[in-house]
């Protein structure tokens, strides 16, 4: 028997996770759009986030400093990532990429787990949204209903680096057309380690903002990356409002369908996205051009 | 994924000397101890050299990979005691001293994952090329179940691992599968007591479940106790091996009107379900029980477990009484560097019995092993004098019952729980063919 308010709650559900697959998702999407890279250990990004900002929460106790440090640790690894082994392989087949990124994400959650090892470690979320919001109709998690504005904030951060910024201007064009800009007498290729670096950081901030929600283990970003995919799939590969559309459909289809029968959540979410690619096979909002 | 194949102890020259005894032996069949022995699985090719192989298959990957890695110190540890005739081991298995019937003991390990086709694949490779002559391995029933399965079919030892479902020495029993840890069925006769006593009869209880052989048989043993108690269950809530959120059960739960939470979940399944269960205010609304209690919980959950009743198999502070468990814990804390929780207890004592029993047939002879078990003698464990059951390999132990500590009552960090009760086997199991124990065949 489903009641308003469960069905109410899932849908909340629904939102916090999507706000961060969005998140997630735009990293990738825009790494992709950009680079052409398919990062497969983006899930591994959004597990390193949480375990940094779990580091450094363990020393400041400070919540803030955790989501900065968790951030900014990922966003280097990013730019390292890209300076040492990605950009030997912008040239290279699909498949490369594909396998070096899949071997990167696996060596990173190998030495987080040989580091913390496979035991799950709490972040609480900040005192402020600590325990139980009376909503009138239903009680819920302050800090899920946190989560969902922690996380529009940081999509909208993202939305002016990209939309009013000149660094912004150039992703886009990337996106586009990277040849283009490339002759234009632009350095992509600092472009580029600099685009990493973002879509890195904005695994890793989801993945510290997630911590208090699902306590992490290294393995926490393997689901995370396949839901991430088909989110970029379904918002239209390299598009960053298709990413956020994306993510919001994608937490609602498996929120709403783990209420009826859990088993069938990625089922449905599968189902969503071959409906979309037969419909629009450049996704919802697509870019068209890139190849 | 990642290359789950970790082979230790097979040395060049190892693998040369058992090359070496294979030709040796397979030229010399009228030597007396081969002609008596008809071949049968992995013996005794596998036990012609100077050591003996044993496959384990542990989850180092996934919701169960915590216990996992404890269940496998536990393995290494008794290993190690067994090579090397460590004085616990000696009180286990009194004849032992250099290996098993001199023969040191090598191993493989594998991750399963907790999936059984893992399990089985890694083991069918064990048996086949290491011609291991005993194998392990557990942590999920699925797991436990499948490896009977082809224990049975290899005429290979099972020695199972963590495995709490009623259907592995139950239904899915086999002849040459043995198991040292007790029922979901016997873990709940010990916490039902325990339950009506402290929260009274006639009580409304909320289950959550994982969707396999141990989540269902152990929250029907739960159901069908607390029944006779006037219990009834409000909900019962299914949810996948794994689940990433477990939000709409609680949900569920939280408007059941349930008076108690009965979390028979297990691994990070059961640290994220409780952690989840708090932060929707279920665990503010109803009391919590953990029927099966899983290692780690209490430190995974960050003190969620005080106060909290569950039935587990071992928890170091029974060494006030048990001098044996005393000396595991302090080999094992020096080894690793935490007290042992009961995946490492259970394997260690697993393995101790097998050497025991291998010691007394003189020979790894399966059927010969599998009779001296057989036997259903008492024999020590860490938790004092147990038997295995001959009709379904069961071994017959106590339950320990215990409930969380308040923080400010904790004695030093891993000091998690009071040991309320040690409920003694006995009296808590059912009758041997009660879930259906048919064993199978010497050969």
């Amino acid at each position: 028997m489903i009641s308003w308010p469960n069905l109410v709650s899932q849908l909340f559900n629904g939102l916090a996770l999507g706000a961060l697959l969005a998140l997630i998702s735009s990293g990738l999407t825009i790494i992709y759009g950009t680079l052409g890279v398919l990062n497969l250990a983006h899930g591994a990004m959004f597990m390193i986030g949480g375990y940094a900002g779990f580091v450094t929460y363990q020393y400041t106790e400070s919540f803030v400093l955790a989501v900065i440090a968790g951030s900014l640790f990922v966003m280097l690894l990013g730019v390292a990532m890209e300076r040492v082994i990605i950009r030997h392989f912008y040239h290279r087949p699909h498949e490369d990429q594909l396998l070096v990124t899949f071997g990167l994400g696996i060596c990173f959650v190998e030495l987080v787990r040989l580091i913390f090892s496979s035991q799950s470690q709490l972040v609480p979320p900040p005192a402020l949204f600590q325990g139980i919001t009376n909503l009138g109709f239903m009680f819920y998690p302050t800090y899920r209903l946190a989560v969902v504005g922690i996380v529009a904030v940081a999509l909208g951060a993202l939305f002016i680096i990209l939309y009013r910024t000149r660094l912004g201007m150039i992703v886009r064009a990337g996106i586009e057309d990277s040849v283009m800009v490339d002759s234009l007498g632009i350095n992509v290729y600092r472009v580029f380690m600099i685009v990493f670096g973002i879509g890195a950081m904005a695994a890793g901030f989801a993945g510290i903002v997630n911590a208090p929600v699902v306590s992490l283990t290294p393995g926490i970003g393997d689901d995370i990356l396949v839901q991430t995919f088909v989110v970029v799939v379904i918002g239209g590969v390299g598009s960053f409002p298709g990413a956020i559309l994306g993510g919001l459909i994608a937490g609602e289809i498996i929120s709403v369908t783990s209420m009826f029968n859990p088993g069938y959540a990625y089922v449905m979410l599968f189902a969503a996205m071959t409906l979309v690619l037969v419909v629009r096979p450049h996704g919802l909002l697509g870019v068209q051009g890139r190849e | 994924m990642t290359d789950n194949l970790i082979r230790r102890g097979l040395s060049r020259r190892g693998l040369l000397q058992t090359t070496a005894g294979l030709i040796g032996g397979s030229m010399l069949p009228a030597m007396p101890a081969f002609a008596e022995d008809k071949p049968i699985g992995s013996y005794p090719a596998g036990v012609s050299g100077s050591t003996a192989f044993i496959g384990i298959s542990v989850p180092r990957t996934g919701t169960y990979a915590v216990q996992g890695e404890d269940e496998l110190k536990g393995y290494q540890l008794a290993i190690e005691h067994i090579n090397s005739g460590h004085d616990l081991i000696k009180k286990i298995s009194p004849k032992t001293s250099k290996g098993v019937l001199g023969k040191e003991l090598k191993f493989g390990v594998a991750d399963s994952a907790a999936k059984p086709n893992e399990a089985v694949q890694a083991q069918q490779r064990f048996i086949s090329e290491n011609k291991a002559i005993m194998i392990t391995g557990g942590t999920s029933s699925a797991v436990a179940v499948a490896l009977n399965k082809l224990a049975q079919r290899e005429h290979v030892l099972f020695v199972c691992g963590i495995s709490g479902s009623n259907d592995t020495t139950g239904k899915d029993c086999v002849r040459y599968g043995f198991r040292q840890n007790f029922f979901g069925q016997t873990a709940a006769a010990a916490i039902g007591p325990v339950m009506v006593k402290e929260f009274g009869k006639n009580k409304k209880a909320a289950y959550l479940t994982p969707d396999y052989t141990y989540g269902h048989t152990v929250t029907k043993s739960m159901q069908d106790f607390l029944a006779t108690a006037g219990w009834t269950t409000v909900t019962n809530q299914v949810a996948p091996l794994g689940a990433p959120d477990y939000s709409s059960y609680l949900l569920n739960v939280a408007n059941s009107g349930a008076d108690v939470l009965i979390n028979v979940n297990w691994g990070h399944d059961a640290v994220l379900s409780t952690q989840q269960a708090k932060q929707f205010g279920v665990l503010d609304k109803m009391k919590l029980v953990v029927p099966y209690q899983v290692p780690f919980i209490a430190r995974e959950t960050g003190g969620l477990m005080q106060g909290v009743y569950a039935a587990t198999d071992y928890w170091w502070t029974i060494e006030d009484k048990f001098p044996l468990a005393k000396m595991f814990n302090e080999a094992f804390e020096k080894k690793y560097g935490y007290k042992p929780e009961w995946g490492a207890e259970n394997a260690y004592v697993s393995f101790a019995h097998w050497a025991r029993m291998c010691e007394q047939a003189g020979s790894f002879n399966p059927p010969d092993v599998i009779k001296a078990y057989e036997k259903g003698e008492t024999i020590p464990s860490l938790v004092g004098d147990v038997h295995y059951r001959p009709e379904d390999h069961q071994c017959v132990r106590p339950v320990i019952i215990v409930k969380g500590k308040q923080q400010k009552d904790m004695k030093n960090k891993e000091d998690w729980y009071d040991v309320v009760e040690i409920v003694p086997g006995e009296g808590l199991m059912q009758k041997p063919d009660a879930f259906g124990c048919r064993p199978g065949d010497y050969s």
